[in-house]
């Protein structure tokens, strides 16, 4: 089905001959006038019917198809004299230079050119790229010679002047230079034989060099420059069109002064304007050539500039194609679906279509899908006969159509639950960026889906937009859900650990549901084992007496495989929670033996996202996407239920210090304060050491921002020792769920030195960053250092610098993404054709060999442990970890 | 109760002969290393060998697998969360160096110099453990000219002449006497002028100009500058030099590069010393040290950003861009630009001329890669796609009587 018949081997480039655009032409074009009084376009004109069809319902007089169908014909323009190609200027300045003028051979002697023709012909061959290096070089070895070694004739140096004028230099005086008109070029190119042409690279066949000067030019279809009608009903000519018209009447005037005898001077001017219409017809963008333009003063767009830049036809329609089949939407969270899963609205599932042939097998199904009809979900929006008949069922009878429905039909059916999807959202900077989904049809008009895949997706709920597409054959269908779908990505190819994985309240539940100051009574157990849908035993309880009381751990457990061992440290590791080993009251090390998690908490180092060599790592490694997948869909869920038993939020409360802090903050900042004027008064009197390198104003600069800093440190650390160690806003940056200690500080106690560029704030006035502060102060608040907290709030002042800080963070940012997409998009495409080969090699598209064996040993990073082909130290862990 | 019993090494070694035909060596000894150290069973040794047999095995890199396209991505992807500032160089306060981002678009367009030259200079035996050797080098080979070692120029109107103090701290600092000055000056040849070193101050000198008829004050003024500008000693474009106490030795971290000059000095070690200029070390060492060097840099920037990305990925890079055998930047005028595809160029940058360029040679697409089938819609012939074996679907027909 999906072999296409035919295939494109190769595409041969070449520049048209007269001859060959007389041939496609369906008419020459003769005059500039368009439309007579009656609004019928004139024959012999560019808007000659016989250019294609443009109006729907009439028939081209050419092909005799209708409007879709004709693909518009080329007419031709018999150019009075000829005219420069601008773009083969270049070209053509090169080979007049190295050929003869007198007899047209290029300035090498003979001897020297057999010899060229052999090298040539093997480099052709092996390494085509250095063939035209060497033509290049050929080329530039025959501009040297003064004298033709074949007749002996003198040459002259030949001037060429932008866009398209060249001279000949006989005398190197002002008179001598004589200007060489495009017939005595034409005549000169037209001289120069096939076999130096083939030697200086060029390929005489299909580019013969004097059809770089255009005698003949082509005049594209109507379907190539179509006229647009506006509102008013007044017809609008496409740029190229208004270029064409502009061709035909030089064309047509100079072709009737050249028949009157007219003077040569006007013969001249007309020729040089027909040569810069010409010119600007092919590319409005020369440099030295004024821009043709409309009557409104904008410029045309013409040839080249269709063809130009991102929106131009090759990086805006070739390289990149608009598709049928696709939906976009807002996208919000659902933590029910499965990671694999995407909630799709009603109203975009009927539009959304799935071809299903009819078989005996889903005859009756289809039936009741053509029934339902295109407004009912889940019904069908066509049907195809097995003639090939399309029929839209918002306008027939529904009944009829489904009971005439028999194998051999196709019925283009609303998308339903479990159809496969792909899922996307820009920029799509890596392949995790469009994943396979399977599809779940909800209430709502948003997009679902689970929170475990934002971290690929770089998603967020704030008011983004995802791009929906469903395959329409079985061949796409197989390949998505077999390649892409969202749990063959749970590993990256970056670094060969999980992508996805557990984030903020999933993190957060994990740790409160394992920690062990949680014990859950068999009414909770119930419910948070049902919410991750667990079938089968509860287990024994941890606690029998006075009450049965279970632990989070054994929970877990029951998820976990039965013959599953890991030992590792948990993010609370750390400062006085550190656990070196089991025997630790803090519970920051994990254990799990046969299945069973013994001892330690989870948080983002054992289930987290974007985190290597992990509990989580390690279970999608060993026992498969798939299982990974379930174990995720249903923990991740039992996290969340338990968060919301115990509830889960931050409050003020838990930045606010007792005055006792407060006061000891206030200590440390003023010693600070201290400090930092003793370093400047030391700076005023001079004795100030500079660090070596640096001025003395550099140094005050450091030593103050150093000083500040750790102001700034010590104060949090003041602060901490007051906060609850199991407030939710703590438990949060310590297990790694969201935030940082430094947050924290700035929230409790202070928010510090603020900075643009990695300096204290300078700018402002010249001597001071703002009319609050006396000239010269170069103390810690006139340089943006500020004392107060999120919580406290700021003062007008601080508030400004705060302000100062945050936007430099935005601007950059926003040029960073503009930076580093320019540089992803050049290392795609330097990169994107390369490929392993059956025998391991890593090969170009020419089957030249980049690496002998793919990254020195073969393994692929997605399939790796972390960069490792096989972790021993984990293999033991996993076969002997019971025990040891 | 039965006593366990530990697998022996002799039994170790026998069970992983076995495993060599799949595994290679390194990955062997990898396994020996680590197995004789912990208390294993025979079963369990058994058991961990086949696990890594089968690991192996499911680890390699499959035929037709896009591995540019996702080593381009590796990269590109992580490097929208760099930032741009640069940083200082590890532990040294005086030198910057460029990271993240600007580094990593510098590496990949293989610029001449670096924004951050940077050359680490290592001793042989018999200087590396010696502070005041290690100071003396540095010393030598850091560029030093009259104006680093003077504290004021006087420019002296009426005895038409300049006179220079010099810095007795910096002389120290940087091991040069004031008759050094005066030689290094004397070396200037157009400077046709009297250098009379002060009787009674040690730091002072004096430079006479001698002039016919009229004082010319512009070129005294212009004087001073070529006599502040003379190099008293040093190598080129080495602005600084710290020593640094690094593993056991000494290192010597210079601020600008020359690594054909430095190696030279005697007690440099040329065999370690290297500079973080690809261009130079293309030059100087060799394409395979360019591509060592490549790897290096651009692992560290990643790392330094706390970016975990594959190295393969990194190697892949640094492959396409020497594999011709000179340094190519990735981009228009390197790797991407010379594609044997017209339409793959077209599809990248300055399209127009690609296209000119192509139809006056009369160029052959042969669409072999991925963006010129994209353009002409077809299959790209990578991964899936790539296969190009289609299988004869033999429904064998039952005939009457056969069993099931």
């Amino acid at each position: 089905m999906s072999e296409p018949s035919k295939i494109i081997k190769a595409i041969k480039f070449g520049i048209l001959s007269p001859d060959e655009i007389r041939k496609i032409s369906v008419t020459a074009i003769v005059t500039a006038e368009t439309y007579s009084e009656d609004g019928t376009p004139i024959e012999g004109s560019i808007m000659d019917p016989k250019l294609g069809v443009i109006e729907p319902g009439k028939r081209c007089p050419i092909c005799g198809n209708t409007m879709g169908n004709c693909p518009g014909h080329f007419g031709h323009i018999e150019l009075a004299l000829p005219v420069v190609h601008p773009e083969f200027a270049k070209h053509i300045y090169d080979l007049l230079r190295a050929t003869c003028r007198h007899c047209g051979r290029i300035r090498i002697p003979q001897e020297d050119i057999i010899r060229y023709r052999r090298y040539l012909e093997s480099l052709k061959k092996r390494w085509p790229m250095l063939a035209t290096r060497f033509s290049e070089y050929i080329k530039r070895k025959a501009m040297k010679a003064t004298m033709c070694p074949h007749c002996g004739e003198k040459q002259y140096r030949v001037k060429f002047e932008k866009p398209a004028t060249f001279y000949e230099i006989l005398e190197e005086r002002k008179e001598g230079m004589i200007k060489l008109n495009p017939v005595m070029i034409r005549s000169r190119l037209e001289k120069i034989p096939d076999e130096d042409l083939k030697l200086m690279g060029h390929d005489p066949s299909d580019a013969r060099p004097e059809w770089m000067v255009i005698t003949v030019l082509p005049v594209p279809p109507l379907s190539v420059r179509p006229s647009i009608f506006l509102e008013t009903g007044v017809r609008s000519e496409d740029d190229l069109s208004h270029k064409l018209v502009d061709i035909v009447r030089t064309n047509e005037r100079l072709r009737e002064n050249l028949s009157a005898g007219a003077p040569q001077i006007i013969i001249e001017d007309l020729w040089e304007l027909l040569q810069y219409h010409v010119a600007t017809y092919i590319n409005n963008e020369i440099p030295g050539v004024p821009p043709a333009k409309h009557r409104s003063g904008r410029p045309l767009k013409t040839l080249a500039q269709r063809l130009k830049g991102k929106e131009g036809r090759f990086r805006g329609h070739l390289s990149g194609k608009r598709v049928d089949f696709s939906a976009r939407t807002v996208i919000s969270p659902d933590p029910y679906l499965s990671i694999n899963e995407v909630g799709v609205p009603v109203e975009i599932a009927k539009i959304l279509t799935v071809p299903e042939k009819v078989t005996e097998w889903n005859l009756e199904e289809l039936k009741r899908y053509v029934l339902n009809g295109p407004e009912k979900w889940p019904g069908a929006n066509y049907v195809i006969a097995p003639d090939g008949r399309r029929i839209d069922l918002r306008f027939v009878d529904t009944k009829s159509i489904a009971e005439n429905l028999a194998p051999g039909w196709i019925v283009e059916r609303h998308l339903r639950d479990g159809d496969i999807v792909l899922f996307n959202r820009q920029p799509s900077l890596h392949r995790m960026s469009m994943m396979a989904h399977t599809v779940r049809v909800l209430p709502g008009k948003t997009f679902r889906l689970h929170l475990a895949v934002c971290p690929p997706y770089n998603a967020d709920f704030d008011g983004d937009e995802m791009n929906l597409h469903v395959p329409q054959n079985e061949e796409a269908r197989a390949e998505a859900k077999i390649l892409m779908i969202v749990q063959e990505h749970i590993l990256s190819p970056r670094y060969g650990g999980p992508i996805i994985g557990a984030i903020q309240d999933y993190i957060s539940g994990a740790y409160v549901l394992t920690s062990k100051a949680t014990l859950l009574t068999k009414e909770e157990v119930s419910e948070i084992l049902a919410a991750a849908r667990y079938i089968g035993e509860i287990p024994e309880p941890a606690i029998l007496s006075p009450q049965k009381l279970w632990t989070g751990k054994q929970l877990v457990s029951l998820f976990l495989p039965k013959d599953f061992n890991f030992r590792g440290k948990a993010k609370v590791s750390a400062g006085y929670l550190k656990c070196e080993n089991e025997e630790c009251f803090w519970d920051s090390y994990i254990i799990v033996k046969k299945g069973k998690l013994l001892l330690g908490v989870l948080d983002k180092k054992v289930i987290g996202a974007q985190e290597t060599e992990t509990l989580l790592h390690w279970l999608v490694k060993e026992h498969g996407t798939e299982f990974g997948r379930e174990f995720m869909d249903k923990v991740f869920r039992m996290f969340v239920r338990l968060l919301e038993i115990k509830g889960f939020t931050m409050t003020y409360d838990d930045v606010v210090i007792p005055r006792e802090a407060e006061k000891e903050i206030e200590v440390i900042l003023q010693e600070a304060y201290r400090k930092v004027q003793e370093l400047i008064e030391q700076y005023r009197r001079g004795e100030l050491e500079p660090i070596p390198g640096r001025t003395p104003e550099e140094t005050l600069e450091l030593r103050i921002m150093e000083v500040l800093a750790e102001a700034r440190d010590t104060a949090g650390e003041a602060a901490a020792k007051y906060l609850d160690p199991f407030n939710h806003a703590f438990v949060m940056a310590r297990t790694g769920a969201r935030g940082s200690s430094l947050n924290l500080t700035q929230m409790a106690a202070v928010l510090g030195q603020q900075s643009v560029r990695g300096e204290r704030i300078q700018r402002g006035y010249t001597t001071r960053t703002l009319p609050h502060f006396k000239p010269g102060d170069v103390g810690p608040f006139a340089r943006g250092f500020v004392a107060s907290s999120f919580r406290k709030g700021l003062n007008p002042i601080e508030m400004f610098f705060h302000a100062a800080g945050g936007r430099e963070g935005l601007v950059d940012t926003a040029i960073r993404t503009s930076q580093s997409g320019y540089m992803q998009r050049r290392l795609i495409n330097a990169l994107q054709d390369l490929y392993v080969e059956y025998d391991g090699t890593v090969r170009a598209s020419d089957g030249s060999i980049v690496q002998f064996k793919y990254g020195e040993d073969g393994i692929d990073p997605a399939r790796s442990s972390h960069g490792k082909a096989i972790n021993v130290k984990r293999l033991i862990e996993r076969v002997a970890g019971w025990r040891l | 109760m039965e006593t366990v019993k530990y697998v022996s090494e002799k039994e170790l070694k026998e069970i992983l002969k076995e495993a060599e035909k799949i595994l290679p060596p390194r990955l062997i000894n990898e396994l020996y290393e680590e197995l004789k150290e912990q208390a294993l069973t025979r079963e369990e040794v058994k058991k961990i060998v086949d696990l890594a047999i089968s690991e192996y095995s499911s680890s390699l890199i499959e035929p037709g697998e896009a591995v540019g396209t996702v080593a381009a991505q590796s990269i590109g992807e992580p490097s929208t969360q760099m930032t741009l500032r640069t940083f200082h160089y590890a532990g040294v306060r005086e030198l910057n160096v460029t990271l993240g981002l600007p580094r990593l678009i510098e590496l990949v367009d293989a610029r001449k110099t670096p924004s951050t030259p940077l050359m680490t200079v290592y001793l042989r035996e018999g200087y590396k453990n010696s502070k005041e050797k290690a100071t003396e080098i540095a010393r030598r080979i850091e560029f030093t000219k009259v104006e680093n070692v003077v504290k004021r120029v006087i420019i002296d109107i009426i005895s038409f002449s300049i006179i220079l103090e010099l810095d007795p701290e910096m002389l120290h600092d940087k091991n040069i006497t004031r008759d050094h000055v005066i030689k290094s000056l004397s070396r200037l040849k157009s400077l046709k002028a009297n250098i009379v070193p002060d009787p009674e101050d040690p730091y002072k000198i004096t430079i006479e100009v001698p002039f016919e008829k009229e004082p010319d004050y512009a070129k005294l003024f212009k004087l001073r500058d070529r006599i502040l500008n003379t190099k008293i000693k040093g190598i080129k474009g080495i602005k600084r030099v710290i020593v640094q106490w690094r593993n056991g030795e000494y290192v010597l971290v210079c601020d600008g590069s020359n690594l054909v000059a430095v190696m030279r000095i005697p007690g440099v070690d040329p065999t370690r010393t290297i500079s973080n200029n690809v261009k130079e070390v293309e030059e100087v060492l060799g394409i395979e040290a360019a591509r060592q060097l490549l790897i290096k840099e651009m692992m560290n920037v990643l790392e330094e950003q706390g970016l975990d990305v594959d190295i393969r990925h990194v190697m892949l890079v640094a492959d396409i861009m020497t594999r011709t055998g000179i340094v190519k930047q990735v981009g228009r005028h390197g790797v991407a630009g010379e594609k044997p595809s017209v339409l793959a160029r077209a599809a990248f940058e300055v399209t127009v001329k690609q296209l000119i360029d192509a139809a006056a040679r009369g160029e052959v697409d042969e669409l072999r890669g991925v963006a010129e089938n994209v353009i002409v819609g077809q299959y790209i012939p990578l991964g899936t796609s790539r296969v190009k074996l289609l299988m004869k679907l033999h429904i064998p027909t039952r005939t009457k009587g056969e069993e099931r």
